[in-house]
């Protein structure tokens, strides 16, 4: 069990705002946290993480205070065994990406670590090559191994997929699962894309000015009670009328599905969606919150 | 033939004063890169004196300073048996102060331009600011750090004011090649000067020509 309650002041693009995060999460739990920018979630990542010091409260780690401002308890960054996943990466230029995860291991840590992560983010090619000359998606993947190969109980994502085409965010959000099942990790990660939290969060916590709005399951949290016998989501790319029928252009990971949808239906090009099934209709509903 | 001492002396000034200058200038450097401290702006015009100051301002008051007369210059006389006026420790001393902004500067403009999240990234995986500073800041900043010592080191070879006030010209001890320039037309032995200067010009210019040829492939790897 993770416990943060916490206070923070802060300087937004809206003006000052009082954050205030008072939530638990379980071990061995992904969660995602949800909201426009400004919200407060790459700052509450860093608090977590010791980065930013909170003004008031405590956050606790299994019963491990790694924070208390009352008993002027602040366990620095590197005694938190947090594993942090930048926004931009953060990869360092100078090294390989070998060097890159050998910095990351920990003095105590068994080096056979490197082999495995290495082994399960396929980055066994990439071994001796420079960050620079690495792709984007290759690029998050080393920031993604070098994370796991730290060791941490609280792995942390700051808009792991956010600079990625869709193709490459599909991939590593398998990725992201399989490390995070594989290492029994807990997940906590920051995003402004719905179709990423279905698919791979167990929770979502949804920010606005600073503050926890809803919590739950996301299929609660963004209105799905449909019991789709199969689900996917998606993006509306178009919608046309044919006929007397209006049909939407979905994108769905790399493929574009047309769907018949009811000319009430209100969605416009840009929405994200969840296209279900009970039995053979395929159903689309906009996902909101 | 000339005399070379004048040239290795300077050579050799300009060495000592650049590594001394180096493991100075790195805990300046970093300071005053992140600090938010309010008088940072007085410690950078500190740094930055020796630019606008006339060397024969800057070499006066050492002059002072490094006398016996003065409480420095006594103690260090008494205690120690150091007489920095008219010898070349003196003349490393004078050289510090002169060149320091030579070497802060493109030191602090690179600690500048390091991405904090580098830091940060390894300062999650429990690295000590040591191990941060010599395995991710220093080597990618390095542009920065070859440009602070190869400009601190040619400014130092040619300065003059300093040295002629608080080192005189003394052969083998505080003689250097701007100094023995300066004696050479004084003597009316205009080939000899022209000799030093030529060997000044041409080591000036390849030092700058290095520092340009560095500098023009390795700014992409500055992560910024």
């Amino acid at each position: 069990m993770i416990g943060f309650h916490i206070k923070k002041r802060l300087n937004t693009s809206s003006g000052e705002t009082q954050f205030q995060f008072d939530f638990e999460i379980q071990k061995e739990s992904f969660t995602a946290i949800y909201g426009e920018s400004g919200a407060g979630k790459t700052s509450l990542l860093r608090m977590i993480s010791g980065l930013m010091k909170p003004d008031d409260g405590t956050i606790t780690y299994n019963g491990k205070v790694w924070f208390d401002q009352k008993k002027n308890i602040d366990l620095p960054t590197g005694q938190r065994k947090v594993g942090f996943v930048f926004q931009d990466y953060a990869l360092f230029p100078n090294m390989t990406v070998l060097g890159n995860l050998k910095f990351a291991l920990s003095k105590s840590a068994d080096p056979v670590i490197i082999d495995s992560v290495i082994d399960i983010t396929d980055l066994g090619e990439l071994k001796s090559k420079m960050p620079d000359t690495l792709s984007g998606g290759q690029q998050q993947r080393v920031a993604l191994a070098r994370a796991i190969v730290q060791q941490p109980e609280l792995l942390l994502l700051d808009e792991p997929l956010s600079a990625l085409d869709t193709v490459m965010q599909q991939k590593l959000q398998d990725y992201l699962i399989k490390v995070h099942k594989e290492f029994k990790l807990t997940t906590i990660f920051v995003t402004h894309d719905i179709t990423q939290i279905i698919k791979m969060a167990d929770q979502v916590m949804i920010l606005e000015s600073g503050k926890v709005v809803k919590a739950g399951k996301p299929t609660v949290i963004f209105g799905q009670s449909l019991s789709g016998k199969f689900k996917l989501s998606g993006r509306v790319l178009d919608i046309y009328a044919e006929g007397v029928i209006n049909i939407a252009s979905i994108l769905i990971g790399k493929d574009v599905i047309k769907v018949v949808i009811s000319g009430t239906d209100p969605l416009s090009i840009g929405d994200e969606v969840v296209v279900a099934s009970k039995a053979f209709n395929p159903i689309v509903q906009k996902v909101g919150e | 033939m000339i005399d070379w001492q004048p040239i290795i002396l300077t050579l050799q000034l300009a060495l000592v004063t650049t590594v001394i200058l180096f493991f100075l200038s790195i805990p300046m450097a970093y300071k005053l890169a992140f600090t938010q401290s309010s008088l940072k702006p007085i410690f950078e015009a500190l740094v930055s004196m020796p630019l606008v100051l006339p060397p024969t301002v800057l070499g006066f008051y050492l002059l002072l300073t490094f006398s016996p007369n003065s409480t420095i210059g006594y103690w260090l006389n008494n205690n120690f048996g150091i007489n920095l006026a008219f010898s070349f420790e003196g003349l490393v001393v004078g050289s510090l102060i002169y060149s320091l902004p030579f070497m802060v500067q493109p030191l602090q403009a690179g600690f500048s331009k390091i991405s904090v999240k580098l830091i940060e990234a390894a300062q999650t995986m429990g690295r000590t600011n040591w191990e941060i500073l010599i395995r991710v800041i220093l080597p990618n900043i390095k542009p920065s750090i070859i440009t602070a010592v190869v400009l601190s080191f040619a400014h130092t070879i040619g300065e003059f004011g300093v040295v002629l006030m608080i080192g005189g010209n003394i052969p083998g001890e505080t003689k250097v090649a701007s100094i023995a320039i300066y004696d050479e037309v004084e003597a009316m032995n205009y080939g000899a000067a022209n000799t030093y200067s030529v060997i000044l010009f041409a080591l000036s210019f390849l030092i700058l020509v290095f520092i340009y040829s560095i500098n023009k492939g390795s700014v992409k790897s500055i992560n910024s």
